[in-house]
């Protein structure tokens, strides 16, 4: 009994212990970046370009903008109107099989991959050269499954008595999905949006063989650009400036701690609106 | 005279209403039909995204020779050979270190959110987790080389730059996919088991290791799986660490290079051949990345049967 006693205790021990090793890894790469960053976090290096001696970030921010804007406007119809398909129409089935079977291999396959899609799809053959188009286009197949997946949960989450008293009220069957069951999902649609935009912003593997890393203001989509992520790996793969990859990885670690906040509060929302109603 | 009018009458709004629904009619396929593209983007997506992976990576192991490739052990490709075997030596090395890690704490942790978390530690714990989920690789990368290569080094010397701290730096990354999957599964398990087991006399801690794992096992399997994608996908974080020498790793300490940080570093200035032999790498990948996704889907299947 005694033995057993203390082999919980131990066994109890090592499930705190590895709680805490994650917690604490988190701590210290958050910490650890951020103390550093905040230094260098001023004015200048937000909002200068980055020539003539000054090395600051606000092309590639813009240029971060422009892709992410770029990916969503692509993607989210599609994954919507996807999402839709796969929820409302399709029925089980071979079809059915096939594009789950798609979205779940395109979900796996690593960022790297993309890129030499991207690369050798976008850059060359549709010659649209390094540009934030074909950095966009890249990221925008990339996140169709997040987009695809989250709008499809959030579908589900609708009610089937609204779309049976719309149909009941002779609507047709678009005619319901448009007016009743596509507006109750939008927080759904808003978390997809909002969970792409953190994996594009995140994103550097795809981006560089795609976008290329010029550091200048993009002029339109078919310029060449570099996101932060990106600024952030030439910084610290040429050790250009490890004060200025601290200040761009805290950057970085703020925008997808908002990006987080937002999510769950868009999630929140989602529950809430049917929980209320249904009762 | 009345009753003619009304019928004419009758007629005619039946017509336009006819035409009505027809018009409707053809707005329901319409809209249907462009919902169905939609989906089926996805599949031309990834169709177009696999002919093209192949159709560049795969004529050179008709020209060099599968064996010479997959199975070379030099990679100096302005030379003309293009052995990746270190490369997919390391890339396995580093997944299955990580992993081992990973999966180790993760499940733990899991366990813990699951079953032992006090409510306002969960609340603390849970978010901290998605947040993990969410910091970019490169952030991975720049911590692991600003602060995990010179401990390495100074504690295990060598330099730092190693496989070694491509293994942490992985392990580290790939904790939420586990934990947070790992957790589902471990909650879905029926109230019902772990009663029984109580009931029996087993303590909290024997139910959780002999009744509650081995009954959410296909889920922490799948969970498991998906780390492994992520680790053996990951480029970023491991080109910062990992040093980069395309050689076969000898020991922990050792530098090295993944199939993809083979890719991301080479493919800029790549040329003819020697870029066939970055797309060659890359279907190397494509097809570790196929394996994990199969048996995922065997898991998931088997899953589906059991209940």
């Amino acid at each position: 009994m005694k033995k057993r006693k203390i082999k919980e205790t131990i066994q109890k021990a090592v499930i705190w212990l590895c709680a805490f090793i994650t917690v604490a890894a988190l701590a210290w790469i958050v910490i650890y970046i951020i103390a550093n960053g905040l230094a260098h976090l001023n004015p200048d290096f937000i909002f200068s370009e980055y020539k003539g001696g000054k090395n600051g970030i606000l092309p590639m921010i813009l240029s971060t903008v422009y892709v992410v804007l770029l990916s969503v406007i692509i993607a989210a119809p599609i994954g919507v109107g996807a999402a839709l398909y796969l929820v409302e129409y399709a029925k089980p089935g071979k079809l059915l099989y096939l594009v789950r079977f798609a979205t779940e291999t395109l979900a796996g396959i690593p960022s790297i991959i993309y890129g030499l899609f991207g690369f050798i799809f976008f850059v060359t053959i549709l010659k649209f050269s390094f540009s934030l188009l074909s950095g966009a286009l890249t990221l925008s197949i990339m996140v169709l499954p997040t987009v695809i997946r989250t709008t499809e949960e959030a579908l589900k989450c609708v009610p089937v008595s609204y779309r049976e008293g719309s149909l009941a009220l002779g609507a047709t069957k678009f005619q319901t999905i448009r007016g009743v069951v596509l507006p109750s999902a939008i927080p759904g649609v808003l978390t997809a949006v909002i969970l792409s935009i953190g994996r594009i912003v995140g994103e550097t593997a795809a981006v560089y063989l795609t976008a290329g890393m010029v550091t200048r203001f993009p002029g339109s989509m078919m310029d060449s650009g570099r996101t932060l992520s990106v600024h952030l790996y030439v910084l610290a793969k040429e050790g250009i400036s490890f004060e200025e990859a601290f200040a761009t990885a805290a950057i970085l670690i703020i925008t997808v701690a908002l990006i987080n906040l937002a999510t769950n509060k868009a999630a929140g929302r989602l529950k809430r609106s049917f929980t209320s109603q249904d009762n | 005279m009345n009753k003619a009018c009304n019928s004419i009458s009758a007629n005619i709004s039946y017509g336009t209403q006819q035409k009505k629904y027809r018009l409707r009619n053809l707005k329901e396929h319409i809209a249907e039909g462009l919902l169905l593209l939609c989906a089926f983007l996805a599949v031309i997506s990834l169709l177009i995204i696999a002919t093209y992976i192949f159709y560049s990576g795969v004529p050179i192991f008709g020209k060099v020779g599968f064996k010479e490739i997959v199975f070379g052990m030099v990679w100096k490709p302005l030379e003309g050979s293009f052995g990746i075997f270190p490369m997919i030596a390391a890339s396995l090395l580093a997944t299955l270190g990580s992993v081992a890690f990973g999966a180790t704490v993760g499940l733990m942790t899991a366990v813990f959110l699951a079953e032992l978390s006090p409510l306002w530690l969960s609340k603390i714990v849970r978010p901290a987790i998605e947040l993990l989920a969410g910091i970019p690789s490169v952030v991975y990368g720049f911590f692991g080389l600003i602060v995990i290569v010179p401990l390495i080094d100074k504690y295990c010397g060598g330099g730092g730059n190693s496989l070694l701290a491509a293994i942490m730096i992985l392990g580290i990354m790939i904790l939420p996919t586990i934990v947070s999957i790992s957790e589902t599964s471990l909650r879905a398990v029926p109230v019902e088991y772990k009663e029984g087991s109580l009931a029996l006399g087993a303590s909290q801690l024997q139910t959780i290791f002999k009744v509650t794992i081995p009954a959410a096992k296909s889920g922490i399997a799948a969970g498991i799986i998906l780390g492994m994608g992520r680790a053996i996908g990951e480029t970023m974080a491991v080109i910062l660490v990992i040093g980069n020498t395309p050689q076969l790793p000898g020991s922990l300490l050792d530098r090295a290079r993944t199939l993809t940080s083979n890719i991301a570093i080479e493919m800029s200035y790549a040329q003819g051949l020697h870029q066939e032999a970055l797309f060659a790498t890359g279907v190397v990948l494509f097809v570790f990345i196929m394996i994990l996704n199969i048996v995922l889907t065997t898991i998931f299947r088997k899953a589906g049967e059991e209940k």
